[in-house]
């Protein structure tokens, strides 16, 4: 094979110019481009979160109108969710499933072009509605009727937006499962695949089922508003609950496409870091599949107060609580990873380790919130915005987070600085705690979400977590300080990088050249993953 | 380990990191973190299953976390731990997916007592709907025929504006004050009816024990029971446009006969206002009156001088519509357009030609004439 590498090196020509990032069709670039795109919309969306903050700092109205309030909480989701998670996850995938696997790229790589380049489009629609008649969306991003549909100029773009970012992340997810069933190297099984791979698979399928749904209701929101259907209004016939439970089977399944990939890559993180093999690769695999298939069958619990027949709370309730048991095995099966290893605690593993705790907060105040009668108190309250936090910032981004400072020596060919990334996790961990553990709190005691002033009994409580943003989004530029840094030069990286690190990506050279794996290597048990 | 001695330890933790952060007003700090006990048995009952589940998760989090820490700080390679190679097995993964089932099932039985108590809308005493409204709350006693609309008090009102340079802290009850409560009397089964005119609302009282959405076209049916007198104060809790933040309900709890009292003076004020529109009016007096039901009802849209906001309300300042024909100002006014609701079911004749008047003799209007109470009790 290295011989296979060397042949590669020598005719290394990349494409020069802009024209290497428009048009091209290499995993490596598309990947880079996605990662790129995902970090500047997260500091996008990271400013809006900061408008928010300014905003809750002392009660009273400082700063802006109402109306902007709700489109700040509303964008904010939107780009933070379709903008930074999800395509800083399908950057990973792109980067490293071709490498994991033993193929040359993708197995369709102008459908990737494709699938990158229409985000910023979408996302040019979307964040233009700032500039019409009516402003931008702000009825949140859960795009609720009849209150989103009073939206002015900016409805049709928000509606466009969508369905481009669905196309873009269904191309994204039929690229990735045509090359992992096809493009596997030889004596690459299913069960030899690396757990983010696994990961992947299913986020893929999960997006294929997804996403259509999506696209189908924010058509409708299209048709009702101009075309004078009544889909979502009741005096024609229709109902707006229709649309809460048609987004949530969509968005349900959303939460589990944004999560997967952050637990494919904790699942690559702590047997490197704790130098020993992940534990109960079978059962992992199983745990993801469970997670993905019940994900479809708990969808109304995100609407239990709006008046469900008690059999259908029952059933959403059960639902519910039965994904605690395949989480709680991956959880547990990290944790059995962990024990009686070697561990060493590089950046990547403290990252992965925070999600394993905070992410499991998350986890415990979603348990609360799924046995019905007591959700009746937290829906809609800043419980339950301290719970999707929790999941998203110190779980998902966290773990992105990770398989950055994880692969990035992979990437660039240079160490990035272990002092800065440490710093970057702990001036993270402590600000996104200061930021989102108070708000159980004031959840707990009455405070509903999406209000842009409260009643003066929140105020301490409201200043510490807006001081807790504000640090937490002055420690991301530490990230980009790392990131810039490493690409510029550094310690020159091993191929292995990781002492404990297995697996074909670790075979290559570091940077690996442009094209990989053009003759596909051999896969024995000695040489897999796990 | 008993639940009390749990309980202890669970306050002591709290007190402590509270202490971190501000060794005063520690009292203040402890009413702003947990859920209410409430009032009615629902909430109750809500509460102890709120604390039961809050119990194991913690005893679970304290555990999880304990053998990760253990395992932290022993399987390092800084400490010479030497990686074992062992990836499997069936009795340890057995374990842990019987036990979470088992809690599981320990969680669902009284979630699910809970659940069908609360469901049991049936057999109530009195009925009362609730319509929310961009931004206010419409309440009818259904078997008194009492009906009143309710929106945040006006000092409030005046401090939330942005730029207003009232501090808050000066106002009593900041955002969960309203200009009419809705008065309940206490130890009656009481059956609380949502629905919404415009958009998804949510009816929340903390103190009751749940929220339930108001949806326009459809009414859910919810009830409660409240126990003591006082005086309960919630929010919506949906997001429902601008004014969201600013739409408060207040609930005053008060004895049967304290209760029949109110629901007599009710009707004769409800009589009273009847009345107004038979009655011929001065231009003085309805611009006087027109000017309060402007600044309760209509500033929050069209604004304090008519100017409107743009691209979402209308400016009323020089308004085609205002300076048109009245006939065809009272006919929107009556019947709602777009976002504007039908203010029919919301204003008394009385009060929607004071406000008519009013609107038509302000800022920039020209055409200065007079709509009497009795001229839109015609148009009904």
């Amino acid at each position: 094979m290295s011989e296979a590498v060397l042949h590669d090196d020598h005719h290394d020509h990349k494409p020069t110019g802009i024209g290497r990032w428009l048009f091209s069709t290499n995993h490596k670039d598309i990947g880079t481009m996605y990662l790129v795109f995902a970090l500047i919309m997260f500091f996008v969306g990271g400013a809006m979160s900061m408008v928010i903050r300014a905003e809750l700092f002392q009660p009273g109205m400082q700063y802006v109108d109402p109306q902007f309030y709700n489109s700040m909480v509303t964008v904010h989701a939107l780009v933070m969710i379709f903008g930074a998670l999800m395509p800083a996850g399908v950057g990973l995938a792109n980067w490293m499933i071709p490498m994991m696997i033993g193929a040359p790229d993708m197995a369709l790589p102008r459908m990737n072009n494709m699938s990158f380049w229409i985000l910023p489009f979408a996302f040019t629609l979307l964040l233009s509605t700032f500039f019409m008649q009516g402003g931008a969306p702000a009825g949140g991003w859960t795009m609720y009727p009849p209150l989103v549909l009073q939206l002015g100029d900016g409805l049709p773009y928000l509606v466009f937006a969508v369905h481009f970012l669905g196309v873009s992340s269904i191309m994204g997810a039929i690229n990735i499962i045509a090359t992992v069933f096809n493009m596997r190297a030889p004596g690459m099984t299913f069960m030899r695949l690396p757990l983010f791979v696994w990961a992947w698979i299913i986020t893929a399928f999960l997006l294929i089922a997804a996403m259509p749904v999506l696209a189908g209701g924010v058509t409708m929101l299209l048709t009702d508003k101009f075309f004078g259907t009544a889909f979502f209004d009741a005096a024609g016939g229709g109902d707006p609950v229709m649309f809460q439970h048609i987004f949530w089977f969509f968005g349900h399944p959303e939460v589990y496409i944004l999560v997967l990939p952050a637990f494919g890559v904790i699942s690559q993180i702590i047997p490197t870091f704790a130098r020993k093999p992940l534990f109960g690769y079978t059962s992992m695999v199983y745990a993801t599949a469970s997670i993905a298939f019940l994900s479809f069958f708990v969808w109304a619990h995100h609407m239990f107060t709006v008046g469900m027949p008690l059999t259908g709370e029952l059933f959403f309730m059960y639902a519910t609580m039965s994904i605690a048991v395949p989480t709680g095995v991956k959880i547990f099966n990290w944790m059995a990873t962990m024990w009686k290893g070697s561990m060493t605690f590089e950046t990547p593993m403290l990252f992965a380790i925070g999600v394993l705790f905070m992410f499991s907060l998350g986890g415990f105040s979603g348990l609360m919130m799924g046995i019905t009668p007591v959700d009746f108190q937290y829906h809609d309250t800043y419980f339950i915005v301290a719970h999707f936090h929790y999941v998203i910032v110190p779980g998902i981004i966290f773990g992105l987070m990770g398989g950055i400072y994880f692969w990035l020596p992979k990437w660039t060919g240079n160490m990035y600085d272990e002092k800065l990334g440490k710093l970057h996790f702990w001036s993270s961990t402590i600000s996104v705690n200061i930021l989102f553990f108070p708000m159980h709190f004031i959840g707990l005691a009455g405070m509903p979400r999406r209000i842009p002033d409260y009643s003066v009994q929140f105020a301490d409580w409201n200043a510490i977590i807006s001081l807790g943003g504000f640090a937490f989004g002055l420690s991301q530029l530490i990230l980009v300080w790392v990131v810039i840094k490493c690409v510029r030069g550094g310690e020159k990286a091993t191929d292995q990088v990781w002492e404990g690190a297995h697996g074909l990506e670790w075979t290559l050279p570091s940077p690996p050249p442009f094209h990989t794996f053009t003759t596909p290597p051999e896969v024995t048990d000695a040489t897999a993953h796990s | 380990m008993s639940v009390d001695k749990l309980k202890q330890i669970v306050l002591g933790v709290t007190t402590v990191s509270l202490f971190l952060m501000s060794g005063t007003a520690l009292a203040d700090y402890m009413n702003v973190l947990n859920l209410t006990e409430g009032v009615t048995p629902t909430s109750k009952m809500v509460y102890d299953l709120h604390m039961l589940i809050l119990y194991i998760v913690t005893v679970i989090g304290i555990l999880v976390f304990s053998v990760m820490c253990w395992s932290i700080y022993h399987h390092r390679k800084s400490k010479g731990a030497v990686a074992e190679q062992f990836h499997h097995s069936t009795a340890a993964e057995i374990t842990w997916t019987v036990i979470p089932i088992l809690i599981l099932v320990l969680m669902a039985i009284p979630a699910t007592k809970a659940l069908v108590f609360m469901e049991q809308t049936g057999d109530a005493e009195m009925t009362i709907k609730v319509t929310g409204i961009q931004w206010k709350w419409k309440y009818d006693y259904l078997d008194e025929g009492i009906s009143f609309v309710s929106t945040l008090s006006q000092d409030s009102n005046d401090a939330r504006q942005v730029g207003s340079g009232i501090d808050p802290n000066t106002i009593e009850n900041y955002l969960l004050d309203v200009d009419n409560r809705v008065v309940l009397p206490i130890k009656t089964k009481i059956r609380i009816l949502t629905t919404a005119a415009d958009v998804i609302h949510d009816w929340w009282v903390p103190a009751l024990g749940w929220k339930r959405d108001a949806i326009p076209g459809f009414i859910n049916d919810n009830w409660t029971y409240i126990e003591e007198p006082g005086i309960y104060r919630g929010n919506c809790a949906e997001l429902c446009g601008r004014d969201h933040g600013f739409m408060p309900i207040v609930v005053e709890a008060v004895s049967k006969d304290e209760y029949a009292v109110w629901v007599e003076e009710q009707k004769s004020m409800q009589l009273a206002a009847a009345a107004g529109a038979d009655k011929e009016w001065t231009k003085e007096e309805l611009l006087a009156k027109g000017a309060e039901v402007y600044t309760t009802n209509c500033a929050v849209c069209h604004m304090a001088e008519g100017q409107g906001m743009e691209g979402l309300f209308p400016a009323l300042d020089s308004s085609a519509i205002v300076n048109g024909p009245a006939s065809e100002m009272i006919m929107q006014v009556l019947n709602g357009k777009n976002m504007m609701p039908a203010w029919k079911d919301l204003l008394n004749d009385t009060d929607i030609g004071a406000v008519v008047t009013f609107a038509r003799n302000s800022w920039g209007n020209t055409v200065k004439d007079v709509v009497q109470p009795s001229d839109v009790k015609a148009m009904r």
